[in-house]
């Protein structure tokens, strides 16, 4: 009985007598949503266009951000760092271009992944041995005050935030479905062989993919390290990604936002009113489960691509 | 008979290697005339596709190589080409199996074909419009996933896609395959059509002997990597081998299997 009011009728309870405290958790939960967002579209862009999950892509956040605070450590101006570290995710995609992808056309989704795995030990390795791995502060002076809005208490930074994901969002989304090159991102991703055989250059391609993917993980990796300094945790939250991905769908540039959303809004949710409950601690693990939720009753996720199969 | 048409493809004695090991073609060499339609025969295996991939050189993604002999195209040498160079000389290929891009509309589908087109967006959207002038049953499902379409709209899709580059040259690999013998009708009317309205020349691999040779003017049948035999499209269909082994008409009564394999190894190899 009383397991059943904990679980069933307390946490109601709560709700309705504070909606302003329950707004906030809403809220803070949206902006942390956003943050997981940013992660994820990473993997989404590369997923969607080469059908290769991208395991490293946790790795090239931290990578991007430990160069951005490296070079900003040296007394290089903020833009100038910025534009150094954009020129150094090119660079980065065109050699993993030619050391890994150019040899593994054609060859299974796995090879690809495993192949990537590889490449996220060798990331998270070279930016430490490159910069150092201590916890480093970065500031780009992003406005970090806190305000009220009808009693609700709001942080610039995560308007910030949520404004760059939403121009991020924008942008890919316009890019994959209204350009050549975003529709032949989408061809390579169907099909290597036939996107080959109509001319499409997989290796620019690549390249293209992966360069943006690197800018991703740079806007990404600078928003995280802000919050929480640049370190080698940045590289874990690619795996708070991963429910984002299985919620949204692999293959949706949107669906990477909402997919965000849903489970920072429901992983404070469920830490507050559903805590007690369980203990506490449900952040850790809530978003897992309801991936795994999702897996079995929708494993393409909410706009992710279907499964086409022709009986 | 009249002077050979100016030559198109050459295809000079090529020798591919799979995996370093694998010796699949052992010597091929064809030609493919301006504006002819050329038919490669032969059973699975053969070294149809192989043949057609050589040229198209989309034989490095799968670890193959052509190890001797060259490939020209129009005088030049291309058998160091990527098949993006190849695409825009105007050799474009059509893959067995259709290989639409399932996720994408027919058509989007359509336009990726353009991909390496730099002549802009109207003579793209005049293209796209002879498209479907060609199939225009393509037409009626334009917004349609690809991977939702019938086989024979998936295989029309990936010609017209071929078609979209503006190509010279269309390899076109097994275009019957898995299709209504109405439907294989259908494509390979729509075949000879472009290749007179439109002056697109055609080397096609095709198991399906019988069709093959009534929509093409010339022929070469493939056999463990070799050419065994060629001749005008007439000519094969009226060649005893071709006949008892290629279009399953026996002339006399039906022999035992060891009369069969005599009858094999004393084919002309050429």
């Amino acid at each position: 009985m009383e397991l059943l009011n904990i679980l069933f009728v307390a946490p109601f309870v709560d709700i309705t007598s504070s909606p302003v405290f329950f707004a906030e958790v809403v809220i803070g939960g949206l902006m942390t949503g956003v943050m997981y967002s940013l992660v994820a579209l990473g993997f989404v862009l590369i997923f969607k266009a080469s059908g290769v999950f991208n395991f490293a892509q946790g790795a090239m956040v931290l990578f991007a951000a430990l160069t951005l605070v490296g070079l900003m450590e040296r007394g290089v101006p903020i833009p100038l760092a910025l534009a150094g570290t954009v020129l150094v995710m090119i660079a980065l995609a065109m050699l993993i271009e030619r050391m890994m992808l150019r040899h593994l056309v054609n060859q299974e989704g796995i090879i690809l992944f495993m192949a990537t795995i590889g490449l996220n030990f060798l990331l998270e390795g070279a930016g430490q041995i490159a910069w150092g791995s201590n916890v480093k502060v970065l500031d780009l002076g992003i406005p970090n005050q806190s305000f009220e809005v009808a009693g609700i208490l709001l942080n610039q930074f995560d308007l910030f935030a949520a404004a760059i994901a939403a121009v991020m969002v924008t942008v890919l989304a316009v890019f994959f479905q209204k350009t050549t090159i975003g529709r032949a991102l989408r061809a390579v991703a169907d099909d290597h062989q036939a996107a080959l055989s109509v001319g499409i250059p997989l290796k620019t391609i690549w390249v293209i993919v992966w360069s943006v993917a690197g800018i991703v993980a740079l806007v990404a990796g600078i928003m995280w390290g802000a919050k929480s300094g640049v370190q080698f945790s940045l590289s874990l939250i690619a795996l708070k990604a991963l429910p984002v991905l299985i919620l949204g769908g692999f293959t949706s540039v949107p669906g990477a936002i909402i997919g965000g959303l849903i489970i920072g809004v429901g992983e404070k949710i469920a830490e507050i009113y559903w805590g007690p409950a369980f203990g506490g601690a449900i952040e850790g693990w809530f978003a897992y489960m309801l991936a795994l939720a999702f897996l079995m009753f929708r494993p393409q996720g909410l706009f992710g691509e279907k499964i086409i199969e022709r009986v | 008979m009249v002077a050979p048409a100016q030559s198109l493809l050459t295809v000079n004695n090529i020798e591919v290697i799979y995996d370093h090991v694998i010796l699949v073609l052992k010597g091929v060499s064809l030609e493919v005339p301006d504006g002819g339609i050329v038919a490669l025969l032969g059973a699975n295996g053969a070294g149809k596709t192989t043949t057609l991939k050589a040229i198209s050189n989309l034989l490095r993604a799968e670890r193959g190589e052509v190890t001797k002999g060259s490939i020209e195209c129009m005088g030049e040498r291309v058998d160091r080409l990527s098949p993006n160079d190849l695409v825009k000389r105007g050799v474009i290929q059509v893959m067995e199996g259709r290989h639409c891009f399932e996720h994408l509309t027919v058509d989007e589908n359509l336009l990726t074909g353009a991909y390496t087109r730099r002549d802009g967006r109207a003579a793209i959207a005049e293209s796209l419009e002879k498209v479907y002038h060609y199939f225009p049953r393509l037409k009626e499902r334009r917004t349609t996933q690809a991977g939702y379409t019938s086989g024979g709209e998936q295989q029309m899709t990936a010609i017209g896609r071929a078609l979209m580059a503006n190509p010279k040259m269309i390899l076109l690999d097994e275009p019957s395959m898995g299709l209504a013998p109405q439907l294989v009708l259908e494509i390979f009317e729509i075949v000879r059509n472009l290749n007179k309205r439109e002056g697109v020349s055609f080397l096609l691999a095709e198991q399906n002997t019988m069709v093959a040779l009534k929509f093409s003017d010339y022929g070469y049948v493939l056999e463990n990597g070799r050419v065994v035999m060629d001749g005008d499209a007439k000519s094969l269909s009226d060649n005893e081998d071709v006949k008892e082994f290629y279009l399953g008409l026996s002339s006399g009564s039906r022999r035992s299997f060891r009369d069969v394999k005599h009858y094999r190894r004393r084919k002309r190899w050429l």
